[in-house]
């Protein structure tokens, strides 16, 4: 097992590094000078020159390369041009209600889609599966900023059940948070429900036709019974699989939902970045996102070959 | 030696037109596929007659009507801006089809490049796989504002941005194939033949490698135009006054609650693009999966 996971440790690096160099280039992309950018308009040669020096612009790519990368494997992301605060304590004053929202969105979709997945199963053919199959089709191609927006039209403009945005941290009630976070959790979580229940559904259908099941059946046992205690069990790994694949995409999602609904997360830190040219915020928010985003594939990968010890004997092989 | 006569050309073409009507056949028989094609070519022929249609002009602006609702003058009705909403979203719908298609004719492009070379070269294929998987790490809409915020919001950066997301998805699955193709025989046969490395990977593997290629093009065009639509949304994708569906979203959140029509609009048309191209691209696959390649008789 230790070997396994240190493979896949080491598989990381080459991954990590691909990604350092394109973020770093990022703002390099730029047309013009970043450094004319930042002090507008106005500004002197001299002044320009000296900001240079001073960001180290005027030293050769790969020189900037190497300076950039020591800071920020001792966790220094420089510092946001616009308010000079770290970049990194930007970020993480932004991530928790990303977060909330991204967890909201999984136990959302979680609840729907298992139960929707199962009856779609067992009714197969019927209208109900006919309709959780289109609705889940229309779940896929939806993206979730237009899923917002319909929602706020239907659940706050039109009926008024809950408040159109804004977000209320959890320290001024449980039920305030979740009133304001039911929004946009549906809206980022339905796209992972239509996929969840798509797999819940087919894995179930393996499953039921098994004789195991059919053996539970004739043994005389409450269907209840034989199907959330004997087949949901065995049906449960693929389902495990796609709810973890999914997740790091809930994250970073989450960005992007965020803006429909005004929480002050991660996008919106990003956006505002992105408003202002603050270069420094952009780069450093993508790194850390995508950092994260590969960790957490990676920890979900190692789950799985706690798991199923027959995703470690595969990986061998290959 | 076998001469090749007239009659043998005459059965082969024979054999070529009636594998072209079976599949023509089969993919009529699709529902999925006619549905998702008759959506496409809905919006195509709307998106392509938008100037004979619309008698307002996608940037006239008239002040005295603003946020006027739905009715037999504006279709759609009109925007914060007195804009007429009918030709913004036939208009935004058609830079959503050029961003899309540019994306995914480019992205295949360069993907089945990347991906013939890998397969062929060991040398290439660990550098640039390698390449590939960081940029495969990234969230592909967090790459694409990263790269529109750095190098300014137009619709070329917005294409740049989306083509550097894509590829890679391209050359994985070219890759994939083309690895199999170039194990058969007939090209090592090629080999022993002398024949040289470029007509092996272009005139051999390429064709042999592309019907996995066209599937995935039809998901890419799909995916363009959502993430377009994000990243215009955002404010990092196609810049105002110019419509796009994105944008005009945007513009329709501040006055979500006087303007339902700004919303709905132009969302619907995201969803049925997105959803015809799916379709399209499912119905596709089936078609062109080896396994459902059986005549059935």
């Amino acid at each position: 097992m230790s070997g396994y996971i240190l493979k896949r440790l080491l598989s990381m690096l080459p991954i990590l590094a691909v990604v350092a160099v394109v973020v770093f280039l990022i703002v390099h992309l730029t047309p013009g000078d970043p450094a004319a950018v930042m002090l507008g308009d106005e500004a002197g040669e001299k002044e320009i020159a000296e900001l240079r020096a001073q960001l180290g612009l005027d030293l050769p790519l790969v020189v900037q390369f190497f300076h950039w990368l020591a800071n920020v494997v001792q966790g220094d992301l420089g510092r946001s041009y616009f308010s000079d605060v770290p970049v990194t304590q930007a970020f993480w004053e932004h991530l928790g209600p990303t977060v909330s929202v991204a967890i909201m969105a999984q136990i959302i979709a979680i609840l729907i889609a298992i139960p929707i997945g199962i009856v779609a199963a067992r009714r197969r053919g019927t209208m109900i599966d006919q309709a959780v199959m289109g609705v889940s089709l229309f779940g896929i191609s939806v993206p979730s900023f237009l899923l917002g927006l319909f929602l706020i039209l239907l659940f706050a403009v039109q009926l008024k059940w809950l408040p159109v945005a804004g977000y209320k941290p959890l320290s001024q009630g449980v039920w305030n948070h979740v009133r304001y976070l039911i929004l946009p959790a549906l809206a980022l979580g339905f796209m992972q429900a239509a996929l969840i229940a798509r797999m819940t559904r087919s894995s179930m259908l393996d499953i039921i036709a098994d004789p195991y099941i059919k053996t539970a059946r004739a043994k005389g046992l409450k269907e209840r019974i034989v199907i959330y205690k004997h087949a949901l069990r065995n049906a449960f790994i693929p389902i495990l699989t796609v709810i973890g694949e999914t997740f790091g995409g809930l994250v970073t999602g989450a960005a992007v939902v965020e803006t429909v609904f005004n929480i002050p997360g991660i996008g919106q830190l990003i956006i505002s970045s992105v408003e202002r040219r603050d270069y420094a915020v952009i780069q450093g928010t993508v790194l850390l996102i995508t950092v994260t985003y590969v960790l957490l594939n990676l920890l979900i990968d190692l789950l799985y070959g706690i798991v199923d010890p027959r995703v470690r004997l595969n990986r061998k092989e290959r | 030696m076998k001469v090749i006569t007239e009659r043998d050309v005459f059965s082969m073409l024979e054999i070529k037109k009636e594998h072209y009507q079976r599949n023509l056949r089969r993919f009529k028989g699709n529902r999925l596929a006619v549905t998702g094609s008759a959506i496409l070519l809905v919006i195509i022929l709307l998106v392509l007659i938008a100037p004979f249609m619309t008698t307002y002009g996608p940037l006239e602006v008239d002040p005295k009507n603003r946020l006027q609702a739905p009715s037999s003058e504006h279709w759609f009705g009109t925007d914060n801006f007195g804009r007429d909403l009918f030709s913004r979203v036939l208009y935004g719908a058609q830079v959503s089809i050029s961003v899309g298609f540019s994306v995914a004719l480019i992205a295949s492009f360069l993907g089945l490049v990347i991906g013939l070379l890998c397969a062929y070269y060991a040398i290439l294929d660990h550098v640039l796989m390698r390449i590939c998987d960081g940029l495969f790490a990234f969230p592909s809409i967090l790459l694409a504002i990263a790269i529109v915020a750095a190098m300014g919001p137009m619709k070329s950066n917005v294409i740049l941005a989306l083509v550097i997301v894509y590829t890679p998805s391209v050359a994985r699955v070219v890759r994939s194939v083309a690895l199999v193709v170039r194990e058969q025989m007939y090209i090592e046969a090629l080999r022993s033949q002398g024949a040289s490395a470029w007509r092996i990977i272009w005139v051999h593997m390429a064709p042999n490698s592309t019907s996995p290629l066209i599937i995935q093009t039809t998901y890419i065009f799909a995916a363009s135009i959502l993430t377009e639509a994000a990243l215009s949304f955002l404010g990092a994708g196609i810049p105002a006054p110019d419509p796009s569906l994105g944008n005009i979203l945007l513009d329709g959140k501040s006055v979500i609650f006087n303007a339902w029509w700004m919303t709905v609009f132009p969302g619907l048309f995201i969803m049925a693009m997105v959803l015809g191209l799916n379709l399209f691209g499912d119905g596709l696959r089936d078609l062109l999966d080896p396994r459902n390649n059986q005549t059935k008789k």
